[in-house]
């Protein structure tokens, strides 16, 4: 079943019979009992249960959140973050980590804001050359073996130059579809939670379940086997780092569609609450090991944790620091849970 | 002539002289552009900013030499606590500045030993580790100095701004640490334990260097750094602030890396942290005299930072 039997097994191997023969006459309900305790479905099982238990706490402080409207204000900032969220984890499966992607997101939205609405060809041709701009780095930074955190900390100036330049104060106004996109009201769920289910399925399916999605995985979990086996590194790195720009992109896009209106400094906080939410969803930070659906799962906790707090009238001084808190309290958590599993 | 020769391509080996070289382009562009007026005015105050980026830097690059994924991002928080909290300690009185000294090392150790224990008890890589870290000591320092408009006290100010013919006196405090710590780096146990695990960490365990207690020292050594730098820059700017960290995550990297330290760590050197701390002064003040705008300016700084990694990152042979 998972690696945690396999090691049972090769623990028992010389090990009396008896034993092992017993766990095969287990019944059923006790083996499925045994599953569901079992550290590595608690590992997979955390995202959803924080997310849960976080939710129901905003249910018994403000009922009144427990309605169509009330979840689509409380979810609707989540949206962004999580595409911003997904765009980082991109960047996380190669081992890289991306500290320009809150000044990308707040560029592309300064984009949208501006050329998009008074030039739509020229608006599309910049944000295409944003992504085109993000492949081009992976090659560098794989090409020239550069650190990631150093190369996009300077990106991260360019972004917010551009958007500077383009939009030097406050101001522009959402491209009309965008505006109607996101402010959508479907009947039964509210629409962040539609985008947010599409978002996560779209890229498990496409990062999870397809086979260049492997080999894209593979490219951070053991670079060297996938080199060997004839894959192009290289096309790898540009792949991720292209669709990074691609989510980061459709940040900014869903950003300026909430806020009607653009600032170059929009999405600063994005870069680490990015980095936050693909570690809470389950994350690893090297190896390739990452979950899109708790990847967003990730996102959501971390929105709703500053509504959490505002309910709670707790000094908005707090916010970044509950990020923190949470962010401790769910690695400490797995750090329980894989201490269990090594036993 | 072949002495001169020789003596001038060991300098060129050096991995730091590529900073400083930098740092005398850009100064001469400047210079050039406004026909030499203000040379050096513009040098004494590229030393007196750059001493905050070498303070920072000295335990970034410790940090960074102990191997991939060491890396320091709670910097920028720890300089705004220590900051914070010195200055309201100190409430303006000239008797006060040595207990705020002791309060700004204390917010270092705490927040060193706090960042150690988050990576050792929770073993997750130090980048998550500083990062949660600075989630929680931004909160802390925001709300410690929600309001807070204290002037440092008259002695700290007058000591971190003062000059003798035009050289600042803080600078070649700074430029002693910066000795120190080179003979700390190179002819010490500790740094050689450092410079050893960044090199190889198995083989610096199986060696039977103490790699856990070197890893702990150094955390907090460079969180005691940048509470340091929090510290003299309150007393520099008038002032602790909420915002006056945020440059130096940067910064503290940048500084680093443009000196010639090794990225991948296992090699060091700290004369290359004063010229890269310089080039990154003299860079914004020669944009700014060009008159660039404020967006040409942030582009410029981004554009030239990656150049100069594209072109560190080249040589394999860094130490």
């Amino acid at each position: 079943m998972g690696p945690s039997e396999t090691r049972m097994e090769l623990s028992q191997v010389g090990a009396p019979l008896p034993k092992r023969a017993r766990v095969e006459t287990a019944s059923p309900l006790r083996a499925m009992m045994e599953m569901l305790v079992a550290p590595r479905t608690l590992r997979a099982l955390l995202p959803a249960v924080s997310l849960a238990a976080l939710l129901i706490a905003i249910f018994w402080l403000q009922p009144r959140t427990m309605s169509y409207m009330g979840l689509n204000l409380l979810l609707n900032l989540a949206i962004p973050i999580a595409l911003a969220t997904i765009a980082q984890m991109f960047i996380l499966t190669v081992n890289d980590l991306d500290l320009s992607i809150g000044a990308y997101v707040g560029f592309c939205s300064c984009i949208a804001g501006t050329l998009l609405v008074e030039a739509p060809a020229y608006g599309v041709l910049a944000l295409a050359g944003g992504i085109v701009a993000y492949a081009g780095l992976g090659a560098l930074i794989h090409l020239r073996n550069l650190p990631s955190i150093v190369v996009t900390l300077g990106m991260s100036f360019v972004w917010l130059g551009i958007a500077v330049l383009i939009l030097p104060r406050p101001g522009g106004t959402s491209p009309e579809w965008l505006r109607w996109l996101m402010t959508l009201r479907p009947e039964y769920l509210p629409f962040p939670i539609i985008a947010g289910i599409v978002i996560a399925v779209v890229v498990h399916f496409g990062l999870m379940r397809t086979a260049y999605g492997a080999i894209l995985r593979g490219a951070g979990g053991n670079p060297r086997a996938i080199e060997r086996a004839g894959w192009s590194l290289l096309k790898a790195k540009m792949t991720m780092y292209g669709l990074a720009g691609v989510f980061g992109m459709l940040a900014g896009l869903a950003l300026i569609g909430l806020t009607t209106s653009a600032d170059a400094n929009i999405a600063a906080r994005y870069t680490l609450l990015s980095i936050a939410g693909v570690i809470l969803g389950g994350g690893e930070f090297v190896g390739g090991r990452v979950s899109p659906v708790g990847a967003v799962i990730g996102a959501i906790t971390l929105t709703l944790a500053g509504s959490f707090l505002t309910f709670l009238q707790i000094s908005p001084d707090w916010q970044v620091g509950a990020t923190g808190a949470i962010l401790i309290l769910v690695l400490a958590l797995r750090a329980l849970i894989s201490r269990a599993e090594a036993r | 002539m072949t002495a001169v020769r020789g003596a001038w391509s060991t300098l060129l080996d050096k991995p730091w002289i590529w900073a400083f070289l930098g740092a005398f382009a850009v100064w001469l562009a400047t210079i050039v552009f406004t026909r030499g007026v203000g040379g050096g005015e513009v040098l004494t105050a590229a030393f007196t900013f750059a001493v905050f980026f070498v303070i920072v830097g000295i335990g970034q690059m410790f940090v960074i030499t102990l191997g991939p994924g060491n890396v320091d991002l709670s910097v920028p928080a720890t300089i705004t606590l220590a900051g914070a909290v010195s200055t309201k300690l100190m409430d303006s009185q000239d008797g006060m500045i040595l207990i705020g000294f002791m309060a700004a090392m204390g917010c270092g150790l705490g927040i060193g030993i706090f960042n150690y224990g988050l990576i050792r008890i929770l073993r997750i890589p130090p980048i998550i580790a500083t990062l949660s870290a600075a989630f929680i000591i931004q909160s802390l320092a925001i709300a410690y100095g929600r309001g807070l408009r204290i002037k440092p006290p008259d002695l700290l100010a007058d000591f971190t701004t003062a000059r003798i013919a035009g050289v600042p006196v803080l600078a070649v405090v700074i430029v002693g640490l910066a000795i120190v710590m080179s003979v700390v780096l190179n002819r010490t146990v500790y740094g050689r334990s450092v410079i050893a695990i960044g090199q190889n960490r198995r083989a610096a365990l199986l060696a039977g260097i103490t790699v856990e207690w070197t890893r702990f020292a150094t955390y907090t050594m460079c969180a005691l750094f940048a509470s340091l730098c929090g510290y003299l820059l309150s007393g520099f700017s008038g002032g602790a602030s909420l915002n006056m960290g945020e440059e130096y995550l940067l910064a503290s990297i940048a500084v680093v890396v443009i000196g010639g330290t090794s990225v991948a760590g296992g090699f060091a050197n700290v004369p290359g942290l004063w010229g890269a701390a310089l080039f990154m002064f003299l860079l914004v003040t020669m944009l700014n005299t060009f008159g660039a705008a404020a967006g040409i300016r942030l582009i410029m700084t981004g554009l030239i930072i990656i150049t100069v990694i594209v072109l560190a990152g080249g040589r394999r042979t860094s130490g």
